[in-house]
Protein backbone atom coordinates (compact mmCIF):
# COMPACT_ATOMS: atom_id res chain seq x y z
CA UNK A 1 0.00 0.00 0.00
CA UNK A 2 1.62 3.49 -0.92
CA UNK A 3 0.46 6.59 0.71
CA UNK A 4 1.16 9.64 -0.82
CA UNK A 5 1.16 13.43 0.66
CA UNK A 6 2.69 16.40 -0.74
CA UNK A 7 3.75 19.36 1.24
CA UNK A 8 5.25 23.43 1.06
CA UNK A 9 7.65 24.16 2.56
CA UNK A 10 6.78 27.51 4.94
CA UNK A 11 10.00 27.74 6.84
CA UNK A 12 12.09 30.27 6.12
CA UNK A 13 15.18 28.32 6.72
CA UNK A 14 13.87 25.22 4.54
CA UNK A 15 15.10 21.60 5.56
CA UNK A 16 17.60 22.39 7.41
CA UNK A 17 20.28 19.95 9.11
CA UNK A 18 18.00 19.59 12.32
CA UNK A 19 14.46 19.01 10.96
CA UNK A 20 16.26 16.69 8.45
CA UNK A 21 17.47 14.59 11.63
CA UNK A 22 13.96 14.69 13.28
CA UNK A 23 12.41 13.89 10.09
CA UNK A 24 14.93 10.99 9.22
CA UNK A 25 14.60 9.61 12.84
CA UNK A 26 10.68 9.45 12.15
CA UNK A 27 11.06 7.74 9.10
CA UNK A 28 13.39 5.21 10.67
CA UNK A 29 10.67 3.94 13.39
CA UNK A 30 9.34 1.94 10.41
CA UNK A 31 9.50 -0.60 8.00
CA UNK A 32 7.31 0.91 5.24
CA UNK A 33 9.51 2.63 2.38
CA UNK A 34 9.76 6.01 2.61
CA UNK A 35 10.90 8.61 0.46
CA UNK A 36 11.33 12.18 -0.36
CA UNK A 37 10.72 13.88 -3.82
CA UNK A 38 11.62 17.54 -4.82
CA UNK A 39 12.21 18.65 -8.59
CA UNK A 40 11.99 15.30 -9.93
CA UNK A 41 14.50 13.60 -7.59
CA UNK A 42 13.60 11.22 -5.17
CA UNK A 43 15.43 10.35 -1.96
CA UNK A 44 15.18 7.77 0.71
CA UNK A 45 13.93 9.64 3.90
CA UNK A 46 15.91 7.34 6.01
CA UNK A 47 18.75 8.44 4.81
CA UNK A 48 20.06 11.98 6.20
CA UNK A 49 22.75 12.57 3.89
CA UNK A 50 20.03 11.63 0.57
CA UNK A 51 17.40 14.32 2.58
CA UNK A 52 20.21 16.87 2.91
CA UNK A 53 21.49 16.77 -0.69
CA UNK A 54 18.16 17.80 -1.84
CA UNK A 55 18.18 21.33 -0.94
CA UNK A 56 15.22 21.87 0.13
CA UNK A 57 14.62 25.61 0.59
CA UNK A 58 11.54 28.06 1.38
CA UNK A 59 8.59 27.91 -0.73
CA UNK A 60 9.86 24.00 -2.09
CA UNK A 61 6.48 21.54 -2.74
CA UNK A 62 8.16 17.86 -2.03
CA UNK A 63 6.03 15.13 -1.94
CA UNK A 64 6.61 12.08 0.36
CA UNK A 65 5.80 8.43 -0.21
CA UNK A 66 5.52 5.81 2.10
CA UNK A 67 4.92 2.46 1.04
CA UNK A 68 4.60 -1.16 3.04
CA UNK A 69 2.68 -2.26 5.61
CA UNK A 70 3.02 0.51 7.92
CA UNK A 71 3.08 3.19 5.94
CA UNK A 72 -0.15 5.25 6.46
CA UNK A 73 1.40 5.25 10.29
CA UNK A 74 4.68 6.16 8.54
CA UNK A 75 3.09 8.72 7.05
CA UNK A 76 1.28 10.19 9.50
CA UNK A 77 4.21 9.81 11.94
CA UNK A 78 6.54 12.44 9.14
CA UNK A 79 4.18 14.82 8.54
CA UNK A 80 3.53 15.79 12.27
CA UNK A 81 7.21 16.11 12.95
CA UNK A 82 7.00 18.33 9.65
CA UNK A 83 4.12 20.41 11.17
CA UNK A 84 6.10 20.15 14.87
CA UNK A 85 9.35 21.80 13.21
CA UNK A 86 7.21 24.33 11.57
CA UNK A 87 8.18 23.33 8.07
CA UNK A 88 4.53 23.24 6.79
CA UNK A 89 1.53 24.62 7.89
CA UNK B 1 34.95 5.89 45.00
CA UNK B 2 38.20 4.45 46.53
CA UNK B 3 40.86 6.45 47.09
CA UNK B 4 44.19 4.67 47.19
CA UNK B 5 46.68 4.51 50.49
CA UNK B 6 49.69 5.82 50.28
CA UNK B 7 52.74 5.37 52.53
CA UNK B 8 56.23 7.11 52.80
CA UNK B 9 57.90 4.61 51.58
CA UNK B 10 56.11 4.98 48.44
CA UNK B 11 56.82 8.70 48.51
CA UNK B 12 60.59 7.64 48.53
CA UNK B 13 59.97 4.85 45.49
CA UNK B 14 58.55 8.04 43.38
CA UNK B 15 60.14 10.84 44.02
CA UNK B 16 64.06 11.92 44.21
CA UNK B 17 64.14 11.38 48.01
CA UNK B 18 66.24 9.13 50.12
CA UNK B 19 66.38 7.90 54.28
CA UNK B 20 68.21 9.35 56.28
CA UNK B 21 66.58 7.92 59.63
CA UNK B 22 63.94 5.78 60.52
CA UNK B 23 63.85 3.00 57.87
CA UNK B 24 61.50 1.08 60.12
CA UNK B 25 58.75 3.88 59.63
CA UNK B 26 58.34 3.72 56.48
CA UNK B 27 54.69 2.33 56.39
CA UNK B 28 53.51 5.79 57.86
CA UNK B 29 50.62 6.81 56.11
CA UNK B 30 50.11 10.06 53.67
CA UNK B 31 46.54 10.98 53.76
CA UNK B 32 46.92 14.44 51.87
CA UNK B 33 48.79 15.77 48.92
CA UNK B 34 49.33 18.93 50.35
CA UNK B 35 52.73 20.25 51.79
CA UNK B 36 53.79 22.27 55.30
CA UNK B 37 56.34 24.45 55.06
CA UNK B 38 56.83 24.91 59.00
CA UNK B 39 58.56 28.39 59.04
CA UNK B 40 56.51 29.93 61.81
CA UNK B 41 56.12 26.44 63.56
CA UNK B 42 59.81 27.51 64.04
CA UNK B 43 59.23 30.60 66.33
CA UNK B 44 56.69 28.90 68.06
CA UNK B 45 53.67 30.00 66.49
CA UNK B 46 51.22 26.69 66.18
CA UNK B 47 48.03 28.17 65.43
CA UNK B 48 47.30 26.92 61.96
CA UNK B 49 50.16 23.65 61.95
CA UNK B 50 48.86 20.99 60.04
CA UNK B 51 50.04 18.11 61.53
CA UNK B 52 48.78 15.66 58.81
CA UNK B 53 51.30 16.94 56.40
CA UNK B 54 54.60 15.62 55.09
CA UNK B 55 56.75 18.50 56.96
CA UNK B 56 59.56 20.06 54.48
CA UNK B 57 62.37 21.98 56.07
CA UNK B 58 64.27 24.21 53.60
CA UNK B 59 67.12 26.93 54.09
CA UNK B 60 64.75 29.19 55.95
CA UNK B 61 63.79 26.32 58.79
CA UNK B 62 67.41 25.55 59.29
CA UNK B 63 68.94 28.58 59.38
CA UNK B 64 66.40 29.72 61.76
CA UNK B 65 67.37 26.77 63.74
CA UNK B 66 71.15 27.78 64.29
CA UNK B 67 70.08 31.25 66.49
CA UNK B 68 67.42 28.82 68.90
CA UNK B 69 69.62 27.22 72.01
CA UNK B 70 68.81 23.28 72.39
CA UNK B 71 65.58 23.00 74.30
CA UNK B 72 63.81 25.72 72.46
CA UNK B 73 64.68 23.87 69.13
CA UNK B 74 63.85 20.23 70.87
CA UNK B 75 60.43 21.35 72.01
CA UNK B 76 59.40 23.13 68.94
CA UNK B 77 60.87 19.75 66.96
CA UNK B 78 58.89 17.59 69.25
CA UNK B 79 55.68 19.52 69.19
CA UNK B 80 56.06 18.72 64.87
CA UNK B 81 56.69 15.47 65.34
CA UNK B 82 52.83 14.64 66.28
CA UNK B 83 51.34 11.26 66.35
CA UNK B 84 49.42 11.91 62.58
CA UNK B 85 52.89 13.76 60.94
CA UNK B 86 53.84 11.50 57.82
CA UNK B 87 57.70 12.31 57.60
CA UNK B 88 59.64 15.13 57.93
CA UNK B 89 62.00 16.09 54.48
CA UNK B 90 64.64 18.42 54.20
CA UNK B 91 65.78 19.58 51.43
CA UNK B 92 69.13 20.94 49.39
CA UNK B 93 71.11 18.13 51.21
CA UNK B 94 71.05 20.74 54.17
CA UNK B 95 72.48 19.43 57.49
CA UNK B 96 70.16 17.81 59.87
CA UNK B 97 69.84 19.10 63.55
CA UNK B 98 70.36 16.52 66.63
CA UNK B 99 67.35 17.47 68.23
CA UNK B 100 65.14 16.86 64.95
CA UNK B 101 66.74 13.45 64.83
CA UNK B 102 65.77 12.76 68.17
CA UNK B 103 62.07 14.38 67.94
CA UNK B 104 61.58 12.17 65.05
CA UNK B 105 63.04 8.93 66.60
CA UNK B 106 60.80 9.68 69.49
CA UNK B 107 57.97 9.92 67.54
CA UNK B 108 58.79 7.16 65.22
CA UNK B 109 58.60 9.26 62.25
CA UNK B 110 61.43 8.78 59.28
CA UNK B 111 63.80 11.48 58.33
CA UNK B 112 63.96 12.24 54.35
CA UNK B 113 66.64 14.36 52.34
CA UNK B 114 67.20 15.12 49.14
CA UNK B 115 70.02 17.30 47.17
CA UNK B 116 66.66 19.46 45.20
CA UNK B 117 65.86 22.63 46.80
CA UNK B 118 62.39 22.99 48.23
CA UNK B 119 60.72 24.26 45.50
CA UNK B 120 61.79 21.38 43.30
CA UNK B 121 61.19 19.03 45.97
CA UNK B 122 57.77 20.41 46.82
CA UNK B 123 56.42 20.16 43.24
CA UNK B 124 57.61 16.76 42.78
CA UNK B 125 56.07 15.21 46.12
CA UNK B 126 52.83 17.23 44.99
CA UNK B 127 52.79 16.11 41.33
CA UNK B 128 53.33 12.49 42.65
CA UNK B 129 51.09 12.83 45.74
CA UNK B 130 48.22 14.12 44.03
CA UNK B 131 48.00 11.51 41.47
CA UNK B 132 47.71 8.98 43.65
CA UNK B 133 45.78 10.76 46.25
CA UNK B 134 43.11 12.31 43.77
CA UNK B 135 39.34 10.36 44.01
CA UNK B 136 38.86 7.07 42.09
CA UNK B 137 36.41 4.98 40.03
CA UNK B 138 36.70 1.76 38.24
CA UNK B 139 34.59 1.66 35.39
CA UNK B 140 33.83 -1.29 32.89
CA UNK B 141 35.35 -0.89 29.73
CA UNK B 142 38.20 -0.50 27.19
CA UNK B 143 40.50 2.31 26.84
CA UNK B 144 42.49 2.62 24.42
CA UNK B 145 44.85 5.56 22.72
CA UNK B 146 44.11 6.11 19.22
CA UNK B 147 46.18 8.60 17.46
CA UNK B 148 46.92 10.19 20.64
CA UNK B 149 43.83 10.27 22.04
CA UNK B 150 42.21 8.30 24.72
CA UNK B 151 38.79 6.57 23.91
CA UNK B 152 36.85 4.72 26.50
CA UNK B 153 34.65 2.29 24.71
CA UNK B 154 31.82 1.32 27.74
CA UNK B 155 28.55 -0.94 26.28
CA UNK B 156 27.30 -4.30 27.50
CA UNK B 157 29.42 -7.56 28.59
CA UNK B 158 29.87 -9.37 25.09
CA UNK B 159 28.86 -6.49 22.51
CA UNK B 160 32.61 -6.65 21.37
CA UNK B 161 34.61 -4.04 23.25
CA UNK B 162 37.93 -5.85 23.19
CA UNK B 163 37.47 -7.84 20.20
CA UNK B 164 37.52 -3.70 18.44
CA UNK B 165 39.97 -2.57 20.38
CA UNK B 166 42.32 -5.49 19.63
CA UNK B 167 41.66 -4.76 15.95
CA UNK B 168 42.89 -1.04 16.02
CA UNK B 169 45.76 -2.83 17.55
CA UNK B 170 46.40 -5.30 15.21
CA UNK B 171 46.18 -2.40 12.53
CA UNK B 172 48.61 0.07 14.92
CA UNK B 173 46.23 2.86 14.95
CA UNK B 174 45.65 2.15 19.05
CA UNK B 175 47.40 0.96 22.05
CA UNK B 176 46.23 -0.54 24.67
CA UNK B 177 45.65 1.39 27.91
CA UNK B 178 43.09 -0.99 30.15
CA UNK B 179 41.14 -3.98 29.38
CA UNK B 180 37.27 -4.47 30.91
CA UNK B 181 38.73 -2.23 34.43
CA UNK B 182 39.80 1.10 33.54
CA UNK B 183 40.94 2.90 36.75
CA UNK B 184 40.03 6.61 36.53
CA UNK B 185 41.56 9.47 38.75
CA UNK B 186 41.07 13.22 38.14
CA UNK B 187 44.85 14.94 37.46
CA UNK B 188 43.09 18.44 37.40
CA UNK B 189 39.42 20.02 37.30
CA UNK B 190 39.17 19.13 33.41
CA UNK B 191 41.72 16.18 32.89
CA UNK B 192 40.93 11.81 33.45
CA UNK B 193 43.63 9.40 33.69
CA UNK B 194 42.58 6.50 32.91
CA UNK B 195 45.15 3.36 33.58
CA UNK B 196 44.71 -0.40 34.45
CA UNK B 197 44.83 -2.06 37.47
CA UNK B 198 48.49 -3.31 38.10
CA UNK B 199 47.04 -7.16 37.95
CA UNK B 200 45.73 -6.61 34.30
CA UNK B 201 48.28 -4.46 33.23
CA UNK B 202 48.73 -5.60 29.19
CA UNK B 203 46.16 -8.31 29.46
CA UNK B 204 43.14 -8.49 27.29
CA UNK B 205 40.74 -11.47 27.11
CA UNK B 206 39.26 -12.47 24.08
CA UNK B 207 36.26 -14.58 24.24
CA UNK B 208 37.00 -17.76 22.79
CA UNK B 209 40.87 -17.73 22.79
CA UNK B 210 41.92 -16.56 26.19
CA UNK B 211 44.27 -13.73 27.88
CA UNK B 212 46.91 -12.38 25.18
CA UNK B 213 49.53 -10.37 26.25
CA UNK B 214 49.47 -7.69 23.74
CA UNK B 215 53.40 -6.49 25.04
CA UNK B 216 54.56 -9.77 23.97
CA UNK B 217 52.76 -10.15 20.93
CA UNK B 218 52.54 -7.12 19.42
CA UNK B 219 55.34 -5.31 20.90
CA UNK B 220 56.02 -2.17 23.46
CA UNK B 221 54.50 0.13 20.43
CA UNK B 222 51.25 -1.49 21.06
CA UNK B 223 50.76 -0.92 24.74
CA UNK B 224 50.45 2.76 26.87
CA UNK B 225 50.88 3.02 31.11
CA UNK B 226 48.04 5.62 30.98
CA UNK B 227 45.90 7.93 28.97
CA UNK B 228 44.10 11.32 28.97
CA UNK B 229 40.19 10.60 28.54
CA UNK B 230 39.13 12.66 25.75
CA UNK B 231 36.10 10.19 24.18
CA UNK B 232 33.74 7.71 25.36
CA UNK B 233 32.16 5.77 22.76
CA UNK B 234 29.73 3.48 23.80
CA UNK B 235 28.33 0.37 21.59
CA UNK B 236 25.01 0.08 22.08
CA UNK B 237 22.99 -2.77 20.71
CA UNK B 238 19.55 -1.11 19.51
CA UNK B 239 18.75 -1.29 15.76
CA UNK B 240 19.05 1.95 14.11
CA UNK B 241 15.66 2.28 13.45
CA UNK B 242 14.66 1.89 16.77
CA UNK B 243 16.97 3.84 18.76
CA UNK B 244 17.38 7.70 18.19
CA UNK B 245 21.43 7.84 17.43
CA UNK B 246 23.20 10.85 16.92
CA UNK B 247 23.08 11.11 12.32
CA UNK B 248 24.93 14.31 12.05
CA UNK B 249 27.44 14.16 15.15
CA UNK B 250 26.02 17.72 16.65
CA UNK B 251 24.18 16.27 19.48
CA UNK B 252 25.86 17.30 22.96
CA UNK B 253 25.59 13.71 24.58
CA UNK B 254 28.49 13.11 27.66
CA UNK B 255 29.48 10.74 30.18
CA UNK B 256 30.22 12.33 34.24
CA UNK B 257 33.00 10.69 35.55
CA UNK B 258 34.04 12.32 38.81
CA UNK B 259 32.25 15.09 37.75
CA UNK B 260 34.44 15.89 34.87
CA UNK B 261 32.21 15.72 31.50
CA UNK B 262 33.79 14.06 28.59
CA UNK B 263 32.05 13.91 24.84
CA UNK B 264 30.03 10.80 24.32
CA UNK B 265 29.22 8.88 21.15
CA UNK B 266 26.91 6.20 21.17
CA UNK B 267 27.33 4.17 18.15
CA UNK B 268 25.17 0.90 17.08
CA UNK B 269 26.49 -2.61 16.62
CA UNK B 270 25.11 -4.30 13.56
CA UNK B 271 26.05 -7.14 11.47
CA UNK B 272 28.21 -5.53 8.73
CA UNK B 273 29.48 -3.04 10.47
CA UNK B 274 32.97 -2.74 11.43
CA UNK B 275 32.85 -1.31 14.79
CA UNK B 276 36.42 -1.07 14.86
CA UNK B 277 36.83 1.21 11.93
CA UNK B 278 33.90 3.49 13.01
CA UNK B 279 35.56 4.27 16.42
CA UNK B 280 38.61 4.81 14.42
CA UNK B 281 36.48 7.51 12.20
CA UNK B 282 34.94 8.80 15.56
CA UNK B 283 38.47 9.44 16.90
CA UNK B 284 39.51 11.26 13.74
CA UNK B 285 36.21 13.39 13.62
CA UNK B 286 36.67 14.68 17.24
CA UNK B 287 40.32 15.69 16.64
CA UNK B 288 39.55 17.18 13.93
CA UNK B 289 36.66 18.65 15.08
CA UNK B 290 38.81 20.11 18.28
CA UNK B 291 41.24 21.48 15.45
CA UNK B 292 38.60 23.83 14.28
CA UNK B 293 37.24 21.37 11.23
CA UNK B 294 33.70 20.54 11.53
CA UNK B 295 32.59 18.86 8.24
CA UNK B 296 28.78 19.64 9.02
CA UNK B 297 29.47 22.77 8.90
CA UNK B 298 30.89 21.93 5.08
CA UNK B 299 27.53 20.08 4.16
CA UNK B 300 25.28 23.01 5.38
CA UNK B 301 26.80 25.82 3.52
CA UNK B 302 26.49 23.65 0.86
CA UNK B 303 23.21 23.03 1.50
CA UNK B 304 21.97 26.54 2.12
CA UNK B 305 23.51 27.63 -1.57
CA UNK B 306 21.58 24.53 -2.99
CA UNK B 307 18.36 25.74 -1.93
CA UNK B 308 18.71 29.78 -2.87
CA UNK B 309 19.51 28.02 -6.57
CA UNK B 310 16.51 25.98 -6.50
CA UNK B 311 14.28 28.64 -4.26
CA UNK B 312 14.98 30.53 -7.55
CA UNK B 313 14.14 27.88 -9.77
CA UNK B 314 10.45 26.84 -8.17
CA UNK B 315 10.16 30.90 -8.77
CA UNK B 316 11.03 30.79 -12.59
CA UNK B 317 8.59 27.37 -12.55
CA UNK B 318 5.93 29.15 -10.76
CA UNK B 319 5.85 32.23 -13.22
CA UNK B 320 5.69 29.92 -16.21
CA UNK B 321 2.69 28.47 -15.00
Amino acid sequence: MAETQEFNIISETGIHARPATLLVQAASKFVSEVTLSYQGKEVNLKSIMGVMSLGVGHGADVTIKADGDDAKDALAAVAKVMKDEGLVK
Amino acid sequence: MAQATVTVKDLVDNTRLTIVAGHDYLNRVITTADISRPGLEMTGYFTYYAPERVQLLGITETSFSDRMSHDELLMVYRKMASKQTPAFVVSTNLPIADELKQAAEEAQIPILNTRLTSSQILSNMTYYLGGELAPRQSVHGVLIDVHGLGVLITGDAGIGKTESALELIQQGKARLVADDRVDIHQEDEQRLIGQPSEVLRNLMEVRGVGIIDVQQVYGAVSVRSHASIMLNIHLSNGKIGEENFDRLGNEDDTLDILGVKIKKMVVPVTPGRNTASVIDAAAVKFRTQNMGYDALETLEKRMSAAMQVNEKEDEEAKKHD
